[in-house]
């Protein structure tokens, strides 16, 4: 499990982490989403203690990471693929991991056969691995400890279309086996296809957090009344915020059973009433974010 | 794609016993760090060859007289004591500026831990080095005057040699020193030879040319102290020297490294 409370990070008077809070539960995988530069690698380096934290506290398995007594056996890593020294071998950077820990030797190589790198692939230096070759070796040095908590940061960058499916299947049976999995990314199709909960952040603060069903539904409704018909009025006089769609439908940020009820009461006739998960995690994404996209994407 | 290992049920199984990292394991890995990259690698060899290249120099041009078992032991400690600072230096840097620091914090929170393994690994390598580099300078000593038909001579105490060894350990932590308070591995190495190259050329000049400066040197210049150890013996004034200057330009930036290191942020 990892907790993070009450967690700010400021460099001089940029505050990179604002008073975030969070849960990462076992047996789930928790996405971690932001925009480029939102917070989420910060908070994960502050997570595993090579960052300090100005305020607040963030803990694995109820303790501080500095406090683990052999982190690597607890809680397996990735915050950068190509944070390696380019010099030595694939082999001999899971070696040096082994060896900390105090596996046995034979680990080594069970994970090189895990996360697929040939014999010939781990002889070679990693200045000569493409960022595919490295998130494998980086998902291996995490894994090799067998731990129960995984913190991976952008794990599916570089790696095929294949490599991303495996990496999926292996961050599932990891969850379902009962570990605690939180996992960044912007890859936001990723992200919806494997995370169980979501915590959204922009600019160093949380922008929303939940199950991804909850975070789903809170899209709101799409409802279109029949030509001629305004259901505008009506909504904003029951307190409906809403936006114009196009050919004449609504965007209204509440429950379609609570839309249908005004409609009724109304008397406006509709020819579309339902759930806006059509766009799913990509519109709530830009929707949550949007003062904090550089691209001032409007929702 | 095999993702059929049978592991065991991650979070579910019984809170495992986890002892703390010993000491030992983080020494022999540290150690292991130090040659197990190209550069690493290069760096050893190119000392072990300048060292048989030293003890061949000193065979084919030095006059028979000189053939001694000193000359011996200093053409080939020579391009040690200045090649193994660099890979004290690299040890530390290189988890900077090769970024590996991330895994190796990340498994050793405690970064004392690692430094201090580092810099014990250092003067391990440093003793090492001189122990072999003092055999080669024995064995040219044997086959020199063999080749010239002049004397041998045995003209080194244990306590001369003892005093050579302190001093490239001197250089190796000064190395480490470096490391850790530059963390880049060019900049600590360029700060490397400054510090050993350039400015103990500035104190000579400053002292061969300000009578002021002449008395203070050996107070200050933490190199002139240190030369005293390849002259034999030395006396309580030199010792003096050597342990005041070696706080200032030694324990202190070591002190303030350390912290430097424990307090930043490794990205």
């Amino acid at each position: 499990m990892i907790e993070i409370r009450e967690l700010t990070k400021r460099y001089g008077t940029f505050t990179a982490l604002d008073d975030i809070s969070f849960r990462a539960d076992p047996g789930r995988v928790t996405g971690f989403l932001g925009p480029n530069g939102a917070g989420k690698s910060t908070a994960m380096r502050v997570l595993v203690g090579l960052t300090p934290a100005s305020a607040g506290s963030a803990t694995v398995l109820g303790r501080h990471f500095a406090d683990l007594t052999n982190p690597g056996l607890e809680v397996g890593v990735l915050l950068d693929a190509s944070a390696q020294h380019a010099g030595r071998t694939g082999r001999e950077i899971l070696t040096l991991a082994q060896r900390t820990m105090r596996l046995p030797a034979g680990r080594v190589d069970e994970m090189l056969e895990r996360v697929s790198l040939t014999d010939e692939e781990a002889s070679r230096r990693v200045r000569h691995y493409s960022l595919g070759m490295r998130q494998r070796l980086g998902i291996a040095t995490a894994l090799i400890g067998d731990p129960r908590v995984l913190v991976l940061d952008e794990p599916a960058n570089g790696l095929d279309p294949a490599g991303i499916r495996w990496m999926r299947d292996l961050l599932r049976g990891y969850a379902d086996r009962g570990g605690t999995v939180l996992l960044s990314s912007h890859l936001l199709h990723e992200i919806e296809v494997i995370a169980d909960d979501l915590v959204v952040i922009g600019n160093g603060r949380i922008v929303a957090q939940g199950t991804k069903r909850e975070l789903l539904q809170s899209a709101g409704t799409v409802v279109r009344p029949a030509p001629g018909h305004d259901l505008g009025a009506a909504l904003a006089a029951a307190g409906a915020s809403w936006s114009p769609l196009a050919e004449g439908a609504l965007h209204v940020d509440t429950e379609p059973a609570v839309v249908g009820r005004i409609a009724f009461d109304a008397a406006v006739p509709l020819v579309e009433l339902r759930a806006a998960d059509g766009a799913g995690l990509e519109e709530i994404f830009l929707s949550l974010t949007a003062e904090t996209q550089r691209e001032g994407v409007a929702a | 794609m095999t993702t059929a290992t049978i592991e065991p049920g991650v979070e579910a199984a019984a809170p495992r016993v986890v002892r703390q990292l010993p000491r030992p394991r983080i020494l022999s890995t540290e150690l292991r760090k130090m040659f197990d990259t190209r550069s690493g690698f290069w760096l050893m060899v190119s000392i072990a060859l300048t060292a048989v290249l030293a003890t061949a120099a000193v065979i084919a041009f030095a006059p028979d007289a000189e053939q001694t078992y000193s000359t011996f032991g200093t053409a080939v400690g020579f391009p040690m004591a200045v090649l193994l600072p660099v890979v004290a230096i690299l040890s530390v840097t290189s988890e900077w500026s090769q970024r590996s620091g991330l895994t190796t914090f990340t498994l050793v929170p405690r970064r004392g831990r690692v430094i201090a393994a580092k810099a014990v690994c250092s003067v391990a390598v440093g003793v090492v080095s001189m122990v072999l580099a003092f055999g080669i300078g024995a064995l040219g000593n044997l086959v020199g005057p063999a080749i010239s038909g002049a004397d041998r001579v045995w003209d080194a105490s244990l306590v001369d040699l003892a005093n050579i060894v302190l001093a490239n350990v001197l250089g190796l932590l000064v190395g480490s020193m470096l490391g850790v308070l530059i963390r880049n591995s060019a900049g600590a190495i360029v700060g490397y030879f400054v510090y050993s190259f350039v400015l103990p050329t500035l104190s000579a000049v400053l002292a061969g040319t300000q009578h002021w400066f002449r008395d203070l040197q050996p107070w200050v210049d933490f190199n002139y102290a240190q030369s005293a150890l390849f002259n034999g013996s030395l006396t309580g004034a030199q010792w003096a020297h050597l342990g005041v200057t070696a706080l200032v330009w030694l324990v202190i930036p070591i002190a303030v490294g350390v912290r430097l290191v424990m307090r930043s942020e490794v990205k």
